[in-house]
């Protein structure tokens, strides 16, 4: 069954490209909107508390703070009205969900970017 | 009407072109071969008789084995009629999920997963007797009067009660094939299909 399902799976996603990010990473999601006959694009810049699911069901939150106060929105990972998804910042975190987040505010709720050091050979 | 006998393999979800995520569940039908082509004459109906799926020679009577080999091909697991069928196909020829297209509406016939003994309030729908509170403490889930005393002073038949749920054929109408892989034998219909995962389902329209 679970062979069928990814072969499925893999001719419904073709071969779009995402690039790589897990929860902690701090992404913009740029997201096509239509209204009417006009079609859009909105940012929407955030930290990535969740990734859940596999193949091409997948879906991803992206949570930022708006005016003070906590916005969430979930992205199916492979749905066509994703333009782009730019990954801005590498987080260092020890957990998969950060549900943590939610009850954290200001300073306390900083991600640390995880930086990569080039190592000389 | 036309048909084919297929095997539920499990459900996902598609994105639509508008962008909406559609749940879908992925069928194997086919190849089926016809066996036999019933008509008024010879039967006293028009029918169509397809087969699906492989069987093993040894568990096969034999009459079912001579059976099939009038239409030159090896036992199969699953016989089906369709009635009044509009597919012209001759003994002993395939049938193949392309007589579907995408977009078309389909009916799927299957048998729901059994539930075991089951009340009235999962069975029927009820809403229970009781209250939570005032004193009541188990009559949450129960069906009430089956009757009254005086009149009718009996139960009337076909009176809704608790008892074995699940395992009937069902027929779900008006699903949409999303799509097809005519090489791998698979359809997607949209929404959900009776039966477990890997239960034997017929899609006709």
């Amino acid at each position: 069954m679970d062979t069928v399902v990814a072969f499925v799976h893999e001719q419904m996603t073709g071969n779009k490209e995402l690039p790589k990010f897990k929860a902690g990473d701090n992404v913009t999601v740029n997201y096509k909107i239509i209204e009417g006959a006009k079609e859009r694009i909105q940012a929407f810049k955030g930290d990535v508390i969740k990734r859940q699911g596999r193949g091409f069901t997948q879906t991803f939150t992206v949570r930022k703070m708006s005016d003070g106060v906590g916005v969430e929105r979930l992205f199916p990972l492979y749905s066509p009205n994703i333009e782009s998804i730019e990954v801005n910042k590498t987080g260092r975190v020890r957990r998969a969900k950060l549900f943590y987040q939610r009850d954290r505010q200001g300073k306390s709720a900083r991600i640390k970017e995880k930086k990569y050091i080039a190592v000389a050979k | 009407m036309k048909g084919i006998i297929g095997k539920k393999i499990g459900m996902t979800s598609v994105f639509e072109p508008n962008g909406k995520q559609t749940a879908c569940t992925i069928i194997e039908a086919g190849p089926c071969v016809v066996t036999q082509k019933k008509t008024v004459d010879t039967d006293g109906y028009d029918a169509l008789q397809i087969a699906f799926g492989e069987a093993k020679e040894k568990n096969t009577p034999q009459a079912l084995i001579n059976h099939f080999a009038k239409a030159n091909t090896s036992p199969k697991a699953i016989v089906k009629e369709l009635r009044n069928c509009s597919i012209d196909k001759q003994v002993g020829e395939s049938l193949t999920c392309e007589i579907f297209a995408e977009g078309e509406k389909v009916s799927v016939i299957g048998t729901t997963k059994g539930k075991g003994f089951q009340g009235v309030v999962k069975r029927h729908g009820f809403s229970g007797v009781g209250e939570a509170s005032h004193g009541q403490h188990d009559r949450q889930r129960a069906p009430g009067s089956i009757g009254g005393s005086s009149y009718p002073s009996r139960v009337f038949k076909g009176m809704r009660m608790a008892g074995r749920m699940g395992g009937d054929q069902v027929k779900i109408k008006a699903l949409r094939v999303v799509k097809v892989f005519p090489e791998q034998n698979y359809i997607l219909v949209s929404g959900s299909v009776p039966g477990h995962n890997g239960s034997i389902v017929l899609i006709q329209n």
